[in-house]
């Protein structure tokens, strides 16, 4: 039976992943690029996985455990603190209901205001 | 009963539910390409990681639990509160710790595995070289990221530290120790010692990588390391051969070297001359010289000829710069905004990709301040745009708006796009004094006949003309 390694399979999909990422990041416009940093914060928040699984192994001494409820807490931190900081901060971005006052003026002076607003609703 | 967990702890389950994970991913970030459809992409990607979360927690060995409940609640503790209350102008402080933190993570995972495989003793070869790989380049974004973090929250004072000219050859001696200790565990020594020294290696290059870069370097350099903790994450995951660990990482990975390459073509320079750190020294010798030989005369204005002038401009363009963030004049700019806008002046904004302390630094104070999304605009929609401006108004930006960007090919930033400001009717410079920026180069726009200083803090200089404004 032929069996592709475990370590080419993880290699194929590095290499892989790292296209898609390429792809998919290069669409994001300069202006969401401190959402999108802090949203990849909360991204490698994922090495949380890591710690959890080694913490469960047997043989891990004090000095581990130490070590690892450190990892577990860096990664919640990341993982916590990075999707609400960036929900917080996208929600900023979503253009609110606009108050009557303010419409008028700027739906007559430029024809790309309006269009922005339209896609808010 | 036996027949559910045996299910829920099936390897194959658990890869699937890790597939679904990655895909939420992937479907979330494809959602940051506008802004309506953000907060949702966010939210996806939130749940993704949930996924992840629970499969792993629902597949682990017994035991431990309590140190798991430990850190989970820790983390939780730290982070939320953070999270809510972080100010807007303190958000490239926020990106660079939870950047630091997660390479710590990365690195203290490499280290516990390293101490219970007694020095990878009985694993493949490519588990301990992935597992150093992630041990170094987690161990540099952790101590990189803190000192980014702390020239950002002035704990370390922001200009460039370095040992002068012998910096790159301490970067390349910490660089060749941390990976010759790195070559000596995976050819099969097992002592402790060692690995402990490859981590002192790799934090000390982290500072002293970090130290010598300017403040305004810093978007290149919190980009830089955003990736690195990204690549360090992917390697553990090779390591730990779990597959949500792998795409996460390497996305992460692929992200923060976009953003690296954006931010140094963004100021004309190569990624290996912002490491090896030379602005700060280099740019400011050529500057002081420069300014010696500058005669022109600059024009000061007041809060209320300003005032005029912008009222009867129908079309104003806003050029935010660090200086707005500082002053924390978000608000007070949006107050102006709407004050224009009632008299009908088309206002908009241009904002330079590396304005501020990080990419989407003045993209994130304005929106903040409830400024359209439509009315910011990059760059290259904002430079056309500028000769059929009647008064651009500068606030805090300086290096950004340097003409000699394009005219002076001995400047030291000569070749750096910038936003064209000098093609307008006319320019008005918000600024605390004549002090050269961070670059220390003269900006030949201050001595153009049509553009006038208004001197002082960002914020009262503009609430000031609003206030003007109001009375006309």
């Amino acid at each position: 039976m032929i069996l592709a390694s475990t370590l080419t399979t993880n290699l194929a999909i590095l290499v892989l992943a790292g296209f898609i990422g390429f792809v998919v990041i290069s669409k994001v416009p300069n202006t969401l690029h401190t959402p999108l940093m802090s949203g990849t914060n909360a991204i490698h928040g994922i090495v949380l996985l890591g710690g959890l699984l080694i913490v469960g192994l047997s043989g891990n001494g004090t000095f581990n455990k130490v070590i690892l409820v450190i990892a577990i807490a860096f990664g919640t931190i990341n993982i916590v603190g990075g999707f609400l900081v960036t929900d917080r901060m996208l929600e900023m971005f979503k253009s609110k209901p606009k108050p009557p006052s303010d419409d008028p003026d700027g739906g007559v002076s430029h024809g790309g205001d309006g269009e922005g607003k339209d896609s808010t609703r | 009963m036996i027949l559910a967990s045996s299910f829920l702890q099936d390897r194959s389950f658990l890869d699937v539910l890790y597939i679904v994970a990655f895909a939420l991913f992937i479907q979330g970030l494809r959602g940051l390409s506008g802004p309506t459809t953000a907060v949702r992409g966010n939210r996806i990607a939130a749940v993704g990681m949930a996924i992840a979360v629970i499969a792993t927690l629902l597949n682990r060995e017994e035991g431990n639990w309590g140190l798991i409940v430990l850190g989970v609640a820790l983390g939780t503790a730290v982070g939320v509160p953070a999270a809510r209350q972080v100010k807007m102008t303190a958000m490239p402080q926020m990106v660079a710790l939870f950047n630091g933190v997660g390479g710590g993570a990365v690195f203290l995972i490499a280290w516990s595995e390293f101490r219970l495989t007694n020095g990878f003793s009985h694993t493949a070869t490519y588990i301990a070289v992935f597992s150093l790989f992630a041990a170094i380049v987690g161990s540099v974004s952790f101590w990189g990221s803190n000192i980014a973090f702390g020239k950002l929250q002035e704990i370390i004072p922001g200009r460039p530290i370095s040992f002068g000219s012998a910096q790159q050859i301490v970067n390349l001696v910490l660089l060749i120790l941390a990976l010759a200790a790195g070559v000596d565990i995976a050819a099969g020594d097992h002592s402790e010692g060692i690995f402990i020294g490859l981590l002192v290696c790799s934090a000390l290059l982290g500072n002293a990588v970090v130290l010598p870069i300017g403040g305004a370097d810093m978007p290149v350099v919190i980009s830089l390391l955003n990736a690195f903790t990204g690549l360090s994450a992917a390697a553990t995951g090779i390591a730990l051969n779990n597959t949500a660990l792998i795409v996460a990482g390497m996305i992460v990975g692929a992200s923060g070297t976009i953003l690296t390459r954006l931010m140094a073509s963004a100021m004309n320079r190569s990624i290996p001359a912002i490491v090896a750190g030379g602005f700060g020294g280099g740019g400011a010798v050529e500057g002081a010289s420069g300014a010696g030989e500058h005669a022109g005369t600059v024009r000061s204005t007041s809060a209320a000829d300003a005032a005029i002038q912008l009222a009867y401009a129908s079309r104003v363009v806003i050029v935010p710069g660090y200086g707005m963030a500082v002053a924390q004049a978000q608000h007070a700019v949006r107050e102006l905004t709407k004050e224009l806008e009632k008299r009908q002046v088309e206002v908009s904004y241009a904002i330079h990709p590396v304005a501020g302390r990080m990419p989407g630094h003045m993209n994130v104070l304005l929106a903040e301040a409830d400024v359209p999304y439509d009315q910011l605009k990059e760059m290259d929609d904002a430079n056309p745009e500028f000769q059929r401006t009647d008064v651009s108004l500068v606030i805090g930006a300086n290096d950004v708006t340097n003409p000699a960007a394009k005219n002076t090919p001995s400047s030291p930033i000569y070749g750096m796009p910038i936003l064209e400001v000098a093609d307008s009717r006319s320019v008005i410079v918000i600024k605390r004094s004549m002090n050269p920026g961070f670059a220390g180069i003269e900006n030949e726009l201050y001595y153009d006949p049509k553009t006038a200083m208004l001197f002082g803090d960002a914020k009262s200089a503009v609430t000031e003309i609003t206030a003007e404004l109001g009375q006309i």
